[in-house]
């Protein structure tokens, strides 16, 4: 793997590179953790002390704080749910069984891989505005759910399956469906958490679906809730308090992030060979 | 062995392909649909044909905006490939020091939109933000990022560079496995310099990658939304305004739904234009070199 020395100039840029990398973060931190008021007009006060954790306490006093992470973690865990059980059953189909119109059906799912969001966004906000959804759980949920990229890999993967192993259940009697969730889902378990922790993640960080289908406050997820109050900050919270939201908002994504490495960093391996 | 044709099969994909048909098939015929219609937010519209794409080829801010994303994405995509394939170089070696410096690299890949803006916001601010504190602190003007036309594209595309580098170095990271260790003793051997053998196996070996990473970065770049919308609400006079913020302004500032339909599918189309073309491009270069 070790690819030659870097040598001391190789060091020392990477070690300049690194550093512009974490200092963005460790001043968010440190701002994080000053007074309001004595941040005013002197922000460089955050590169000394005293630091106090009192916006972080006043986090957990605003409600509205804490309900964007309710909605967002909903929202997140709701769209992960879905594609993997639509991309898994439509897997299954695509990889496995023989009905008519299957190959022009795949196609026509392929060409979804091409949509970009704001070439259908106004369509489905009428849409949702029709069916009174907007600024609801299945309003935020569902638009992230037609995931065609979902369908692909686990077609894909499934492909990938030795046909012996099903086709020695359907000798014994095994029904479709028995085979589906008996013999191959467990065998998918690895591209299941590749696609989990990506859906998650995307669904986490989704900024343009809930900003133009939450307009309550109340159903703001945390990335539309933190907007809002960049945006007006001025008026209302002051500095201290905005990045101690920033800083809370990242944790459950970082602790998403640290515990599941493994499946990010072969998930790209994987997309980098194909 | 498969069994004959049987419409069972079917059960296991209509669930997919019934939301996908009405929440992204339909909303993208319909989007054609709306464009050729002037439509407001009250009132059913009528048919316009090509009208409202006329209207957006003289349309001023359309064009700025549209510029504003081509310079945008050319700022941020080729120091993006170049720095993500530097540090995947320089970090494909094993250790736990190259492994912590590789997370560090990704960390910001995990954070959304609104939370790297927030950052630097106060990144960039002159008044409260670190860059403004340390060009005092060496005794210069702090340059305003965010409120000079000159330097409010460069301002997004820095922060976007810190936000997007970390998939691009693990593409390339994944890349570099798969070049076989002989072929880099096989140049040791010759005594080949560290430049010949950079240029003559590992580039060559990584053009996929390459390729992959820059289509994917220019197809991202060129929806360029939050940063805009977020840091300068596309401003200052509309220097910052990208195409999608256009987009999202028509939409639901003006709810000129038509109008806003017809740029959409501008934009989509210069988005697969430049995608085709540079997958074809790619295609051809191999071809040539494999002659």
């Amino acid at each position: 793997m070790q690819r030659g020395r870097l040598g001391i100039a190789g060091w020392v840029a990477l070690a300049v590179a690194a550093l512009i990398m974490v200092a963005p973060l460790a001043w968010t931190l440190l701002l994080s953790l000053k007074n309001n008021a004595e941040l005013v007009g002197h922000s460089e006060a955050a590169l000394h002390g005293p630091y106090t954790l009192q916006n972080y306490g006043a986090i957990f006093g605003n409600s509205l704080t804490l309900r964007w992470l309710l909605n967002s973690t909903i929202v997140a865990l709701g769209q992960t749910a879905g594609v993997l059980i639509l991309a898994s059953l439509a897997g299954y189909g695509f990889s496995r069984l023989d009905f008519p119109l299957r190959k022009p059906l795949f196609i026509f799912v392929l060409v979804g891989l091409a949509i970009p969001s704001q070439a259908v966004i106004l369509v489905q906000h009428q849409l949702f505005a029709w069916a009174h959804l907007h600024n609801s759980y299945p309003g935020l949920i569902l638009p992230g759910l037609v995931a065609p990229f979902g369908v692909f890999f686990m077609t894909t993967y499934m492909r990938g399956i030795p046909r012996e192993l099903d086709e020695a259940a359907m000798l014994d009697g095994a029904s479709r469906w028995t085979v589906f969730w008996k013999v191959i889902l467990p065998l998918t378990k690895p591209a299941q958490s590749t696609l989990a922790v990506f859906t998650f993640l995307g669904a986490w960080n989704d900024y343009w679906w809930p900003l133009i289908s939450a307009t309550h406050s109340n159903m703001y997820t945390l990335t539309v809730g933190l907007a809002a109050a960049q945006m007006n900050y001025a008026q209302t919270s002051g500095l201290g308090y905005l990045m101690a939201q920033a800083v809370f908002a990242s944790i459950p994504i970082f602790i998403v992030y640290i515990v599941f490495q493994k499946q990010i960093v072969r998930a790209m391996a994987g997309t980098a060979v194909r | 062995m498969t069994s004959a044709r049987d419409w069972r099969g079917l059960l296991f994909v209509a669930p997919f392909l019934i939301l996908y048909a009405i929440i992204l098939i339909f909303p993208l015929l319909r989007g054609v649909w709306l464009s050729l219609n002037q439509v407001d937010l009250f009132g059913a519209g009528h048919f316009i044909g090509i009208a409202n794409y006329v209207r957006l080829a003289r349309d001023p801010v359309f064009a700025t905006s549209l510029m504003n994303t081509f310079e945008v994405t050319l700022m941020i995509v080729p120091p993006l490939t170049i720095i993500a394939l530097l540090l995947a170089i320089a970090l494909n070696r094993a250790g736990k020091g190259a492994a912590l410096i590789r997370g560090v690299f990704f960390s910001s890949a995990v954070l959304s939109v609104t939370i790297v803006t927030l950052i630097w916001r106060f990144m960039l601010a002159p008044d409260a933000g670190l860059l403004g504190y340390l060009a005092k602190a060496v005794g210069t003007a702090p340059p305003p990022f965010l409120s000079d036309a000159q330097l409010v594209l460069p301002a997004l595309a820095i922060t976007t560079i810190w936000w997007s580098v970390g998939f691009p170095m693990l593409l390339f990271l994944a890349g570099l496995q798969q070049i076989p260790e002989d072929m880099y003793e096989a140049a040791a051997l010759d005594n080949a310099s560290r430049w010949t053998t950079f240029r003559r196996i590992t580039v060559p070996s990584l053009r996929r990658t390459l390729v992959l990473v820059v289509m994917l970065q220019t197809a991202a770049q060129l929806q360029l939304f939050g940063q805009s919308q977020l840091l300068t609400a596309g401003g200052p006079s509309g220097a910052s305004r990208t195409a999608v913020l256009f987009l999202f302004e028509t939409a639901f500032g003006q709810w000129q739904l038509g109008y806003t339909s017809a740029a959409a599918e501008v934009l989509f189309l210069i988005i697969l234009a430049v995608t085709i073309t540079q997958y074809w491009a790619t295609g051809r270069a191999t071809a040539q070199e494999a002659r």
